[in-house]
């Protein structure tokens, strides 16, 4: 809904402010992300830096870490997920309420990083889990998490109320630990591999519903 | 006070265990697999040596030479001198050989490091089980012939073994095959 921006300024003057729901909505739940307070490996210390008084991530209104994956809104998934804890982290993300989001912070848990090939690590959280943005880097800078988070912000700015109301709100799968990894070994519904050999780097991901 | 050479180490050790043979390879001593307990206590009960820390201890895979290799490293605290470095082959088919943490407590969890990932294992162990995977995980990742599974390939067959997926699927990808 478009309202007329001189019309607006107007009627700023008299001290009548106008919005959309969804703008006012939007506004609330971007400025307050909070995040889930867990961390996998060396990542963490670069958010925890993040959090820290230099960088300073309460400018962006997610300096409240919650230890409760019920408070929390954001998951940072900081650091190298193993097989081994893949099925804490789908929990954890099951736990929360939505609204949720997911950060995928470093090559780790995008792709599983320097441990790519190994036999204990995930190769990617978007395997188990749907993740909103991706930040590169081994670990990445307290800029680019902050970086990452003001994406996470345009995002859910762009989403509208109205497509929210529909959505099932159903639990993701939690792998169990078989054999020789994960069972199953990815989330169809969430993550496809990529179409022929030789294309590691061309998983698709199905998009989210986007407003 | 610094340790002898392992030639002399080697010379030394052989006058105090009669029966014992030992071998040179580089800075380590190549021990059997049965004088491997003698061996260990002599080095950390004798004034001269006194290796009371065992600092290092772990296995390498030799598929061409069908052996596992373990190799210990001893330090002393008190005398201020290390390492000493024991090798022990085993063969690779059945490696078995004889646990060092009735000596050395340090040595329990890195046993069972090495028989989670290497598959050796020790004799007189008192909780010999997996450290870093979980119970049910087949194989020894370490072993260079070790296949790690393929994460891009879905296995239908445990997939529905799991029983009952639905309505557990992600709500917001529907359509998705």
């Amino acid at each position: 809904m478009a309202i007329d921006q001189g019309l607006q300024s107007e009627l700023q003057k008299e001290g009548v402010y106008v919005t959309t729901w969804d703008r006012l909505v939007n506004w609330g739940r971007g400025n307050s992300i909070w995040p889930l307070q867990f961390g996998l490996a060396c990542c963490a210390i670069e958010m925890i830096a993040t959090a820290a008084s230099r960088y300073d991530i309460a400018r962006f209104g997610s300096e409240v870490f919650r230890a409760s994956p019920r408070q929390a809104d954001l998951m940072i998934v900081a650091g190298t997920v193993t097989k081994k804890m893949a099925p804490q982290v789908v929990r954890l993300y099951n736990q929360m309420a939505e609204p949720k989001y997911v950060i995928s912070m470093g090559a780790c848990a995008t792709s599983g990083g320097p441990f790519h090939k190994g036999y204990n690590v995930l190769k990617g959280v978007d395997r188990v889990i749907p993740v909103d943005v991706y930040i590169p880097g081994c670990p990445p800078t307290p800029q680019a998490l902050l970086e990452g988070l003001m994406k996470l912000q345009e995002r859910i700015k762009r989403r509208s109320m109205a497509h929210e109301v529909g959505e099932r709100q159903d639990e993701y799968l939690v792998p169990t630990l078989g054999d020789s990894g994960l069972v199953p070994r990815y989330n169809p519904s969430v993550w496809q591999p990529p179409a022929g050999p030789g294309l590691e780097w061309t998983a698709t991901v199905p998009p989210k519903t986007e407003t | 006070m610094t340790l002898p050479a392992p030639e002399e180490l080697r010379t030394a050790l052989e006058q105090l265990l009669p029966g014992v043979s030992l071998s040179v390879d580089g800075s380590a001593l190549i021990v059997q697999d049965k004088d491997l307990l003698t061996v260990c206590r002599c080095l950390k009960s004798s004034d001269r040596f006194g290796m009371e820390y065992v600092a290092n201890l772990t296995a390498v895979d030799y598929p061409t030479e069908q052996l596992i290799v373990m190799v210990y490293h001893l330090y002393s605290m008190a005398k201020k001198h290390g390492p000493i470095t024991l090798k022990v082959k085993l063969p690779r088919a059945n490696p078995v050989v004889g646990s060092l943490t009735p000596l050395w407590r340090g040595a329990e969890f890195q046993e069972r490091e090495v028989y989670d990932l290497f598959g050796v294992k020790f004799d007189g162990h008192p909780d010999l089980r997996r450290i870093l995977l979980w119970d049910e995980f087949q194989g020894h990742p370490m072993r260079k012939d070790y296949v790690v599974e393929d994460q891009n390939v879905l296995e239908r067959s445990s997939a529905s073994a799991s029983g009952g997926s639905e309505g557990i699927a992600s709500p917001r990808h529907e359509g998705q095959p």
